[in-house]
């Protein structure tokens, strides 16, 4: 690890503002990502922007239609929460089974998709109930979101402040964990939403991505058996010492069956 | 007053205390005035010439107090790392033994291989310099696999070792078993590949140098399994120091399952440079640093056959094995797949005739060494997995099978084709108590109800036998041994009867502190609260070759046993001085010396007292003090084995295997403490399982780069990859340890994988399966279900 300048500010502008005006700055969320990358030194930042304190990032509500979690939000307290687990059983689900329970009483919300980890959890929430990221700037829609690994529509010194996630009418997660690491080697969230049915796979490909033909076959019958039969291409999938394309390909169709049929329970 | 608390009670650790409260002593917990901070810059390449290193840049760097590499080695004349052991050919030709260098000279051989040193006044400081180091690498082809090593156009990494073959070693009658094979009525053939594993201690490795010019002296903190064994080699064979002039301090150390066992170039370094900068330098490998520098187990590739007659008995085995190396011979390295392999093929049973080629082979991978079990994990495997390819192919059942051919309880002492002879065992004993504890007879139900859920179910055996105590020293010398391998206790006993004993081996997870200390209130009477153990202080304790190969109790406890036999012998004669009896009239038991048919008695603290403030005390005949010590070599190993049963359930959509039951009945001798051999036994099990299941150590075929790097892609399985495991024990004495000890550290680490495996081929064997190799991950599974014979209930 390398010496930097750590800051604490209690406003977002004051965090955005840090962060633009410090060159190599680094925004600091639950730090589970960024702080072994910083210690390993393949990160190096020259300041680093703690949102810890920035009570506007904290925080779960409900208006009826979504629910709109703060990114500062811990994976076990999304895990946790009443609200969460009323309205949108399979993101409380999901969190729940992120990592260990150290990673999940640090880790946030925000800090996973802005990282847009290709074997992350939330962003096949994000991208499967079609959520709004909403930033220190703007609102993006999910779908604009994700642009393959590690990369996102985030600009320099922009900073996810929540999240806004449709209550759907069923959804279900179902995640195939990598032995080693516990991220996802496969995870497949299915959402049935008033717009139709999304299919969002994480852990398979360079980033997460969602699956039309399977979206198509559920919004005829939203049942296990309608996508029995529909297979990915392994062209593209991710190949390594655990699992070879054609076994993610294969694991994406079983796990988007259970997580349907998880979503109809 | 505290109690005696003995032999077969299960007092809770002693050492728990100050580990649970975070009060251990750990290497890097240890902070000296005027510390530096060391970090080792390491090849990147699997092989490549070391054309040239320019220091100039990281010397010129903030904090900078020195940087080293192996020219500054070769200017001070220093020695290579030394390697244990020195096996032949079956001509007697002797190993290709080249030099390792303890930083690189010429050539690197492994990611990982160290090339320099660099010392900062801060450990941030010496990673920056070591980011600076220029090295010039050319780089050459490289080859990491056994069976691409030995081809005739693979990379050479040694230019006299050809064909990358350090040994081509034998053991057994190969004209008997040929003859054998002729008469066989069946033959069953196997090839399978050992996996290669990392061992994964809690703490990293991690060492502190010191040196006093005062006194012309060094110091060295190291996680170490035996730190005798390293002042020895280090200061007779790599520094070339005078081993009075250095001590070697191994304080508490986080597990070590052999990665420790070994004197490391990291030790020699840090000493070394200790005294070129005359300031103490710490150096603490991470996680990372260590999976490229620990020493690595097992990587075999195995061909065996099995000769049987008509009946099922065998007739013969017949093994064919390529055992990587590494870039280097490191301690014990040509010692594990050799010695500590062949000599356990021939398993519980009585198979008459057995023949094994061992193929020593370098690559370009990390050294491999002794990892848990260390060569015998390997023979069972192999054993015990071509009994059940023998079984499905002569329709015989696998219990059966191995029934037929068990060395029966009456038969021992046995005398195997393969050098060793079992003392005692009841394996047939071990067979059936697992057989009722693991309720095998309701298996059938068990896989009826998995089936209903789409589920394959699966029943594995495995009976295995281990050689463990390491070691006789004149057997071992005859196969190569270049050091004894017995061990030392001294027993003091101070004046008010408290008791330290000072003993050679290591504590690092064991269990010593309290296992020790019951042997002692046992022998002597004296409170267990009132014994502490010492260990791990060249300067405190005589003399040790350490912890290793399930010693500690066998070797240790035996000399500590023979030790304070000596206590009671002194402790004797004194009684006799004051209760003025003559000695043969002395009757000494738990603590209390008294005279024969009277009441008149002398504890043992009296007898303290007596020793130590010598004022009544037959001065004339006898010295004062009550300290004894004694050295203790086996006569011969230990031989602890039994049955693990294991059940696993298959999801044939994923290929999951899941571990749904598991027992062990072992035999390890008599049970000092029962509570820590159940918890040796779960951790060797879990180990043993991580093996077949999870574990594998990967590297790259064309660039030689480690894959599974950390422990986000080498698992290590976790406790929701296990079920609540039987474990008991059934046992037989060991008729030449002085306690009946047999040892019991690495028994689940040995028995386990083949247990698993056997049962994952007994899930998929109506599919065709007939074997899978470790480890059965789920994608090995799916692809082996994808090739099967019968369609996937995948849908
Ligand atoms: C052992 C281990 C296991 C794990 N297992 C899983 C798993 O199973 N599934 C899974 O999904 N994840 C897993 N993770 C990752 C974990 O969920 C982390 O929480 C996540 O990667 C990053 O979140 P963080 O809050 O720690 O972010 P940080 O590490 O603080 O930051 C990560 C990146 O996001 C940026 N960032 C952080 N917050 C914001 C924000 N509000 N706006 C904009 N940018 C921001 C940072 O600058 C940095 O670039 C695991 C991590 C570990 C260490």
């Amino acid at each position: 690890m390398r010496a930097f300048a750590y800051h604490q500010p209690s406003e977002i502008s004051d965090a955005v503002t840090l962060l633009t005006s410090v060159e190599d700055s680094k925004v600091l969320g639950g730090g589970m990502t960024l702080i072994p990358t910083i210690k390993q030194r393949l990160a190096a930042p020259t300041a680093v922007v703690d949102l810890a304190k920035v009570p506007a990032l904290k925080g779960i509500s409900d208006d009826g239609e979504t629910v709109t979690i703060g990114a500062m939000t811990p994976h076990a307290v999304v895990a946790a929460s009443p609200i969460v687990q009323a309205r949108i059983p399979a993101l409380a689900q999901l969190a729940s089974e992120i990592g260990d329970p150290a990673v999940r009483n640090r880790g946030t919300l925000g800090g996973s998709v802005a990282n847009n980890d290709p074997s992350a959890d939330y962003p096949a929430a994000v991208l499967g109930l079609g959520a709004t990221i909403i930033t220190s700037a703007r609102e993006i829609a999910a779908d604009q979101f994700f642009l393959g690994l590690f990369e996102t529509a985030l600009q320099p010194g922009e900073i996810i402040t929540a999240i806004r996630f449709p209550v759907p009418l069923a959804a279900g997660y179902a995640k195939f964990k990598a032995p080693a690491s516990r991220y996802a080697l496969v995870g497949v969230f299915v959402a049935k939403l008033a717009g139709g049915v999304r299919v969002a796979v994480t852990g398979a490909g360079p980033g997460v991505f969602r699956v039309a033909a399977m979206e198509q076959a559920l919004n005829g019958s939203f049942e296990p058996t309608s996508i029995a039969s529909i297979k990915i291409d392994a062209a593209g999938l991710a190949s390594d010492i655990h699992a070879e394309a054609d076994y993610r390909a294969h694991l994406v169709t079983v796990m988007a069956k259970r997580a349907v049929a998880a979503a109809s329970r | 007053m505290g109690q005696v608390i003995g032999i077969g009670a299960a007092p809770k650790r002693k050492e728990d205390q100050r580990f649970l409260t975070g009060r251990g002593n750990y290497v890097s917990d240890i902070k000296r005035p005027g510390m530096t901070f060391g970090v080792f810059v390491r090849s990147p390449h699997a092989h490549a010439v070391l054309r040239g290193i320019d220091k100039a840049a990281a010397l010129a760097a903030p904090g900078v107090v020195a940087v080293l590499t192996g020219e500054d080695v070769a200017a001070d004349g220093l020695g290579s790392l030394p390697c244990g052991w020195g096996i032949s050919d079956a001509k007697g030709v002797p190993m290709k033994e080249p030099p390792f260098p303890m930083l690189a000279q010429g050539k690197v051989r492994f990611v990982g291989d160290m090339v320099a040193f660099v010392i900062a006044e801060t450990l941030e400081q010496a990673k920056s310099a070591a980011e600076l180091l220029s090295v010039d690498y050319e780089v050459l082809p490289s080859v990491v696999g056994v069976l691409d090593a030995v081809r005739p156009d693979a990379p050479q990494l040694f230019d006299d070792v050809p064909n990358n073959v350090c040994c081509d070693w034998e053991l057994g009658d190969k004209a008997a078993v040929e003859s054998a094979f002729r008469k066989a009525a069946h033959v069953a053939k196997l090839s399978l590949v050992n996996n290669r594993l990392i061992g994964n201690p809690m703490e990293p490795r991690a060492a502190i140098a010191e040196y006093d010019p005062g006194k012309s002296h060094h110091t060295l903190w190291t996680t170490s399994q035996f730190p005798h064994v390293v002042r020895f080699l280090m200061s007779a064979l790599v520094l070339k120091l005078p081993e009075h002039k250095v001590r070697v301090v191994a304080p508490d150390v986080g597990g070590g399952f052999g990665v420790k066992q070994f004197h490391y170039g990291e030790e020699a370094v840090i000493t070394w440079a200790a005294k070129r900068v005359l300031r103490p330098v710490k150096w603490v490998a991470d996680r990372s640093e260590g999976y490229l520098s620990d020493r690595h187990g097992r990587d075999h590739v195995t061909e065996a056959e099995l000769a049987l007659d008509e009946n099922g008995k065998f007739l013969a085995l017949r093994v064919k094995t390529l055992a990587n190396m590494g870039g280097y011979l490191s301690t014990f390295g040509p010692n594990i797949p050799t010695n500590l392999y062949a000599p356990l093929l021939g398993g519980v049973y009585t198979t008459p005739a057995i023949y094994c080629n061992v193929k020593v082979v370098f690559t370009n991978t990390v050294p491999v060494d002794a990892y848990r079990g260390a060569g015998r994990p390997e023979a069972t495997f192999v054993v015990e997995r071509i009994v059940d390819v023998a079984a499905a192919e002569m329709g015989i059942d696998r219990v059966e099978l191995r029934r037929r051919n068990m060395i029966p309880k009456e038969a021992y002492p046995y005398q195997t084709p393969v050098l060793v002879q079992y003392d005692s065992g009841d394996p047939m004993g071990c067979l059936d108590g697992a057989l009722v504890a693991a309720d095998v007879k309701n298996f059938g139900v068990r896989k009826a109800e998995s089936a209903r859920n789409g589920k394959f179910r699966g029943l594995g055996f495995s009976t295995y036998v281990e050689a463990c105590g390491l070691a006789p020293s004149r057997f071992a010398g005859r196969l190569g041994a270049r050091g004894g391998l017995y061990e030392s206790a001294t027993v003091r006993v101070h004046p008010a009867g408290q008791v330290t004993v000072l003993i050679g081996t290591h504590n690092h997870g064991q269990g010593h502190e309290t296992t020790f200390a019951q042997i002692v209130s046992d022998k002597l009477g004296v409170p267990f609260e009132n014994v502490d153990i010492v260990f791990g202080d060249t300067d405190r304790v005589q003399f040790g070759m350490g912890t290793y190969g399930s010693r500690s109790l066998v070797v240790g406890g035996a000399a500590l046993s023979k030790a304070a036999d000596k206590v009671i012998v002194k402790g004797k004669k004194i009684a006799a001085h004051l209760l003025e009896a003559s000695e043969q009239d002395i009757h000494y038991e738990s603590g209390k010396f008294s005279v024969a048919g009277t009441d008149r008695v002398k504890t043992i603290e009296e007898i303290a007292g007596a020793a130590y403030v010598p004022h009544n005390y037959p001065l004339e005949i006898l010295e004062p003090g009550l300290e004894e010590q004694a050295y203790y070599d086996p006569v011969n190993f230990t031989y602890p084995g039994g049955c693990h049963i294991a059940e696993v359930e298959i999801d044939p959509e994923t290929g999951i295997v899941t571990l749904v039951n598991y027992t062990a009945v072992d035999d390890v001798g008599t049970v000092i403490n029962p509570m820590i051999v159940e918890g040796q036994l779960h951790g060797g099990i879990v180990q043993g399982v991580g093996q077949a299941l999870y574990e594998n150590a990967v590297y790259d075929d064309s660039s030689g780069q480690l894959v599974s790097g950390s422990l986000m892609d080498y698992c290590v399985p976790r406790a929701d990859h296990l079920p609540m495991m039987k474990v008991a024990t059934h046992s037989t004495l060991c008729t030449h340890t002085p306690m009946g000890v047999k040892g019991c550290g690495e028994v689940g680490t040995i028995g386990s994988p083949a247990a698993v495996i056997n049962a994952v081929v007994d899930a998929l064997s109506h599919l065709g399966v007939t074997h899978v190799d470790m480890p059965a991950t789920p994608n090995r599974i799916w692809r082996l279900l994808q090739n099967a014979s019968l369609p996937v209930a995948a849908e």
